[in-house]
């Protein structure tokens, strides 16, 4: 079974991209990234570039509406996201907790959709 | 009545309600085998506390008051439930004793058997825990969900779906027999211990539901205790679990930092807990009868030992994991081993240990590449160091005990 790890992150964890990459965040990322490869549950996965880069846009009566930045205006904002193929929610939801976004900001875990991509696809 | 008075009312019922949950919902169910309704019961007589209590007064026995009321209750949720043919015979079970129970304080004490019923081996192991902090302690849902990391609606499910089977699975509400009993005590002894688990390794100092959750378990222990005062087992799971949370308060620097057990301050320990856990494990070393928790407890005591002599006697401590993985022979006890030997008898002799474990079976294991690392630091292998350690880190989950591993990967 496939599931998404979409990862929300904060401002302090945006922030962290800047540095030299000796800081604990990214350390923990480096390693969390070679045990989920290393169990052979990592399908892909990779970080989205900073909010503020973020264009939303929309079609309202026909006419484009492009808005700058993201459309939800929260703290914790969408940092990436990593596909995991694995046994369990209970597996996925492990896998969360060890995130190191987990302790900072967010973890969601949503299973893909394959009859839905299928229905598309066909 | 003024508000205080009312205060100190609703902290009366609190108060009973955490005394007396598990004993009355054992009594409730033990007859119907219900643990749904014996609970829906139970919550509804607590309702009705909270608004007679404060203009009645407290009742001169509030359990006996409590019990009245919620079979009363039980009564109309069996009616309810519109399914007259299976009930007649719950009905008529109800009916029976109501005077025994308004007159005397006393009934018998069914938390035994709740217990078995919760972990019985009809009932999915995973669901253990969860079923005895519900109807044994009363905790709810959403703390117990929280605590096993699922959502609240999925643990509710799972919890209805246990309670059922309980119901209408034929289930008995029994202690079993002698010829049976350490298999089934092993199932309630290890759901307890999980549940102590979860408040130790993962959430303890992390945040306030870990250490809840291990006082919960704790609270389970001494039950069982008073319950089973002559079973060695259940008194080296109780000397365990307080010689672990002697050490609770050194487990942390102030700054929230994970200090390990080794460079804990010993003379922080609390002496109190752990001196019980000796008298437990004396008192089930008496019995003449081993097991794993027996072993656990004693490996923990050598730690402990530091505490008066300064030292720790690690060759008594492989000792006991020898013999702790000729019976129980898990991930966890190897694991612990290789540690053991490492510091017994060397590094390489540590490695040995750890390379003999298949690497299919450690590739979600945190502790595993935790002890793998240290020992290869220790033999000045830097690289395959970095290597284990980045494995621990990346399944660590616990951020104290990740940037503790950071700093030591260097």
């Amino acid at each position: 079974m496939q599931f998404a790890l979409l990862v929300y992150e904060s401002p302090e964890a945006f922030a962290a991209r800047n540095s030299d990459g000796t800081d604990p965040y990214t350390g923990a990322w480096r390693a969390y990234h070679k045990a989920l490869v290393e169990s052979g549950a990592y399908l892909a996965g990779d970080p989205l570039e900073v909010p503020e880069t973020e264009t939303t846009v929309r079609l309202k009566e026909g006419r484009r509406r492009v808005q700058d930045g993201p459309f939800a205006d929260t703290k914790e904002q969408l940092g990436g996201f990593i596909i995991m193929d694995l046994p369990s929610i209970d597996a996925a939801l492990d896998w969360a907790a060890r995130c190191p976004a987990a302790a900072l900001g967010a973890v969601e875990v949503r299973p893909l959709a394959p009859e839905s991509k299928r229905r598309i696809t066909g | 009545m003024n508000g205080s008075g009312q205060e100190g009312i609703h902290r009366e019922i609190e108060r009973v309600a955490r005394e007396s949950y598990g004993r009355l919902v054992a009594y409730l169910s033990s007859h119907t085998r219900d643990v749904a309704s014996a609970e829906d019961a139970l919550s509804n007589a607590l309702v009705a506390a909270l608004t007679t209590w404060p203009r009645d007064g407290v009742p001169q026995n509030p359990e006996a008051w409590l019990l009245t009321t919620a079979r009363h209750s039980l009564i109309d949720v069996v009616r309810h439930q519109q399914v007259a043919a299976a009930s007649e015979p719950t009905l008529l079970l109800l009916r029976e004793e109501p005077k025994e129970a308004t007159l005397s304080a006393e009934f018998p004490d069914e938390r035994l058997k709740l217990l078995f019923v919760c972990a019985h081996p009809a009932i999915d192991p995973a669901m253990h825990t969860p079923l005895m902090l519900q109807s044994v302690l009363g905790l709810d849902a959403v703390r117990i969900a929280h605590a096993f990391l699922v959502s609240p609606t999925t643990m509710g499910q799972r919890l209805v779906r246990a309670k059922t089977k309980i119901r209408d699975g034929g289930i008995q509400f029994e202690v079993p027999q002698e010829r049976e009993l350490p298999q089934r005590l092993d199932a309630v002894l290890e759901a307890i211990y999980a549940a102590f688990g979860i408040g130790w390794d993962e959430m303890a100092g992390v945040d306030q539901r870990g250490q809840d959750l291990a006082e919960e378990a704790i609270w389970l222990g001494r039950v069982l205790l008073q319950l089973l005062p002559r079973e060695a087992e259940v008194r080296g799971l109780v000397a365990l679990m307080l010689h672990c949370e002697a050490r609770r308060p050194t487990r942390r620097g102030p700054d929230g930092r994970y200090i390990p057990l080794l460079e804990q301050d010993s003379q922080q320990w609390s002496l109190p807990l752990i001196e019980e856990a000796e008298r437990h494990l004396a008192e089930a070393a008496s019995r003449g009868r081993n097991g794993r928790f027996q072993l656990e407890a004693a490996i923990q005591s050598v730690h402990a030992e530091r505490a008066r002599s300064g030292r720790t006697e690690w060759a008594a401590i492989k000792l006991f994991y020898e013999q702790l993985i000729s019976i129980s022979p898990t991930l966890g006890t190897r694991t612990g081993y290789a540690a053991a030997v490492g510091a017994a008898s060397g590094p390489e002799a540590g490695m040995a240990v750890l390379d003999g474990i298949d690497l299919d079976d450690v590739s979600n294991y945190q502790p595993y590449w935790a002890v793998r690392a240290h020992l290869l630091k220790r033999l000045g292998k830097a690289s395959e160091a970095a290597h284990a350690f980045d494995r621990a880190i990346g399944l660590a989950e616990d951020p104290a005990v990740r940037r503790f591993l950071l700093q030591r990967r260097g």
